[in-house]
């Protein structure tokens, strides 16, 4: 019992930096721009995010600096990618290196420093529910605001005006254009939005999961967070499902190898890929018309005037 | 002479005597680096007027009527809407001052739905449930039948023109723009979309209309402004013109009449097709379904139709992009060939002009030379022994230069760097010079000016007259009529029987790309004749 309730507590932190990241270029991609960049964004705001609780001592403050970071980040892949119209995958690539070397850079003091990490609510009576106790009511903050967050997004891309002007961008920037719409400065913005959940991402890891920061922490969970968006076919409530489901795997890894299970962990590790690779072939044989992707994704433009 | 003329021709102004144009351009002009798009142009737009705006690709029309809806800015010169001027800082602006615009190319996002999309055209100040609502009724009003909860890329080419006028009404604009609206309808939709125009002049609105269609313009428009080179060359009433002088307004000369030779002889089949099925390629594709026809030397063979119904997979069918299992479902010259690679077929002497030019007739960012070697790479001594003969390459691009008019700024420029016209010219002169038995040819002049649809055309009628088999798919039936001895019809992946030219009425054309069958005493007669 008490090892299926750690194996289930284990899981949720794993998974919610993953659901956290994956949100947010959800909706730069469904903005029509492909970010490549959420690795480095996400590590960048786990050093930034673990400098600013170390400075303060407040959590929040940490994770304010993360999202900062990881917004100034984007915001230089938004420069390059929409201001300068540079091949995106170009750029993504270029800023995930730039931010493995920044985030070494920042948190080089701070390597060995030791924070108090994120309390966990507690309600009495509740709480102490066995199994499920501690897995609804027992979580960080993190935990919670991360499915908020999916949540919030569904709402804002399926039942808002502005959501909507969002995904006719990532569909068709000409037409979006030619009705009107200012498609440049709603790609900044979407692009800022995952910039910002990267960041908050990646401090989640020294804030929450493990606290202290050591570089290279993110350890490619922002490329499994590109590949999740996809896995997802850019939905948000499949998002969720596949966010877990991802996060399981690398929680199974660890404990089959405690198990002595004979599965070599480096293809347990490869799980997801393998996964987002076979759903991309499945969606593309299911596919009856219409495009999963978005249309315009990864497309430059460049407005006439 | 002519132009003095049309000055002292009442109809233009008089019955507006006293009141001022819904909107009116005076030395509008728009500067694109040393390139005037537009060059200082006077326009009245009266209410209660259908208004065509002509002219030549390049001419400026795309440019004036987006300066008019506030897409690009003018460099220079001023708009007034009802006596005012106005600065229009973007679309949205013009729409809420009662300019509405219909797209060439639709502005309609495909993963959307019907109610989405029109919810885009408009400004939001109504729920999305309140505009379902008024969407339902304005389509209703006009005859303009529409499904708002299905998504775009499911509907036909007509249907998705009607979410865009529809979109356009629901703003109630005083003053619509169309840009080219006919170019992909059949003739009965084109019908019923001048039924629509007409009710929005009787309610006092005005259009402006723009089109290559000229008879369509005479038949439609109270007033026509004509184009030529980013400049205005006259304001006349298309009802007193002919299509001819139109044209040659438009031209600013005569355009060459394109002329068959007389008593065309027909030889042996060069290109046979026997109950050619196939399934689509991609997700949106078509099933060809049982095609069949036989193409003799010295005949054109004509296939019309709406775009997407199979014209594309056809040609990928035999162009050998696609192969099919049974080599015997495409003869060329007498031999099975639909098991064979492209290369194998052009070794039996086929061409293939493609639709699209960039992209796929040629590629874009490489020399002329070098697209002229991708096709003639197989049977045109291009290539020795692995290597490639700069010199033979160079020279098939001056023989096109020379025999076509291809007009280019340097000897061997990049493909992309021509005009759309003269692309065309070279790329159809690189398959004829190759003195092809078989030339299969998809909308040999879509989007090409008249000049050079005139030399294209009468390439292709000097081929045949050589000898050669021509297939051309073709959605303008003018073109067909031209130079087509015979015109098939293809809808939904099946061809018609084809109609000698001159039994091919656009009635019957119509109803045939519209999925109607003809009488089918009248269609085995056809193909008899």
């Amino acid at each position: 019992m008490e090892l299926i309730e750690a194996i289930i507590l284990a899981v949720l932190a794993a998974s919610t930096p993953l659901l956290i990241a994956a949100t947010g270029e959800l909706v730069t991609e469904r903005s029509g721009v492909l970010n490549l960049g959420v690795e480095g964004m996400m590590i960048v705001g786990a050093a930034c995010g673990f400098a600013g609780a170390w400075l303060t001592g407040s959590i929040f403050i940490g994770a304010l600096f993360g999202i900062v970071a990881g917004t100034l980040m984007s915001l230089v892949f938004a420069l390059m990618a929409l201001g300068l119209a540079v091949n995106q995958v170009a750029t993504g690539l270029a800023l995930t290196i730039l931010g493995v070397g920044l985030s070494g850079l920042i948190g080089a003091g701070f390597v060995g420093e030791r924070i108090t990490p994120a309390a966990h609510l507690y309600i009495p009576g509740l709480t102490d529910i066995p199994l499920i106790g501690r897995v609804l009511f027992g979580e960080d903050a993190f935990v919670y605001f991360s499915l908020a967050l999916v949540a919030g997004i569904w709402w804002f891309l399926y039942r808002t005006r502005p959501g909507l002007i969002l995904r006719a961008c990532g569909d068709n920037h000409v037409s979006a254009h030619a009705l009107g719409y200012p498609v440049l400065r709603i790609r900044t913005f979407a692009v800022m939005f995952g910039g910002a959940c990267a960041g908050l991402a990646g401090a989640y890891l020294p804030l929450a999961y493990t606290p202290f920061f050591i570089p290279g922490m993110t350890a490619g969970r922002g490329w499994i967070a590109l590949a999740l968006v996809v896995f997802s076919s850019w939905r948000p409530g499949r998002l969720v499902v596949g966010a877990y489901l991802f996060g399981a795997v690398t929680i199974l890894q660890l404990h089959a190898q405690g198990w002595g299970v004979g599965i070599p962990s480096q293809l347990m590790s490869a799980l997801p890929y393998l996964a987002t690779v076979i759903v991309l072939v499945l969606l593309s044989r299911a596919r009856t018309g219409g495009s999963t992707a978005p249309a315009a994704l990864g497309t430059v433009f460049v407005p006439d005037r | 002479m002519q132009a003095h003329r049309r000055m002292l021709d009442p109809t233009a102004n008089s019955l507006h005597s006293g009141e001022s144009p819904l909107l009116k351009t005076v030395g509008l002009t728009k500067r694109y680096g040393d390139f005037l798009a537009n060059d200082a142009i006077d326009i009245d737009i009266w209410p209660t007027e259908i208004h065509a705006l002509l002219g030549e690709n390049g001419a400026g029309k795309s440019t004036l009527v987006k300066a008019i809806y506030g897409l690009i800015q003018p460099s220079a010169g001023q708009i007034f809407w009802r006596g005012q001027p106005i600065m229009l800082s973007g679309p949205s602006e013009a729409r809420s001052r009662g300019i509405g615009m219909v797209f060439q190319h639709f502005s309609l996002f495909d993963n959307l739905t019907v109610a989405e999309n029109v919810a885009l055209g408009l400004d939001g100040k109504e729920s999305f449930k309140d505009m379902s609502a008024r969407l339902e009724q304005v389509s209703k009003t006009y005859g303009l039948p529409l499904d708002p909860k299905r998504e775009v890329w499911q509907l036909s080419v007509g249907e998705r023109q009607r979410i865009e006028i529809v979109r356009a009404l629901m703003q109630d604009p005083q003053f619509l723009i169309l840009d080219e609206p006919t170019a992909v309808l059949t003739p009965q939709e084109a019908d019923q979309l001048f039924v629509v125009l007409e009710r929005l002049k009787a309610e006092g609105r005005a259009v402006l209309y723009i089109s290559h269609k000229l008879e369509e313009v005479k038949r439609l428009c109270d007033t026509a402004t004509i184009l030529r080179g980013g400049k205005k060359v006259e304001t006349c009433n298309p009802r007193l013109e002919t299509a001819a002088s139109l044209a040659r307004m438009m031209v600013g000369g005569e355009i060459k009449e394109v002329k068959a030779a007389a008593g065309r002889q027909t030889t042996v089949p060069r290109l046979v097709v026997n109950d050619l099925s196939l399934a689509p390629g991609e997700a949106h594709g078509v099933r060809l379904e049982h095609i069949s026809f036989e193409l003799k030397g010295g005949e054109i063979l004509g296939i019309a139709g709406v775009a997407g119904n199979g014209q594309d997979e056809l040609f990928a069918a035999l162009s050998g992009e696609r192969l099919s299992k049974d080599p015997g479902t495409i003869v060329i010259e007498g031999l099975a060939a639909g098991h064979l690679s492209i290369t194998q077929r052009r070794k039996l002497g086929a061409a293939f002009v493609p639709e699209e030019r960039l992209g796929h007739g040629t590629a874009p960012r490489m020399k002329l030379s070098e697209n002229a070697l991708l096709t003639g790479h197989a049977a045109s001594g291009m290539v020795h022994h692995g290597f490639i003969d700069t010199a033979a390459t160079l020279k098939t691009v001056d023989r096109a230069t020379e025999t076509f008019d291809v007009r280019k700024a340097k000897r061997d420029p990049e493909a992309a760097s021509l005009s759309g016209g003269n692309l065309q010219k070279f790329i159809v002169g690189r398959e004829i010079l190759r003195n092809p038995a078989v030339l299969v040819v998809s909308q040999p002049t879509w989007g090409v000016d008249a000049g050079a649809a005139a030399v294209i055309r009468q390439a292709l009628l000097d081929l045949a007259t050589a000898g050669a088999a021509v297939l051309v798919t073709s959605q303008d039936l003018d073109e067909l009529a031209e130079i087509a001895d015979r015109i098939a019809v293809m809808f939904h992946g099946h061809l018609s029987a084809p109609l000698a030219t001159s039994e091919a009425t656009r009635e019957k054309l119509g109803l045939l790309m519209g999925g109607s069958t003809l009488e089918p005493r009248e269609a085995a007669h056809a193909v008899g004749a």
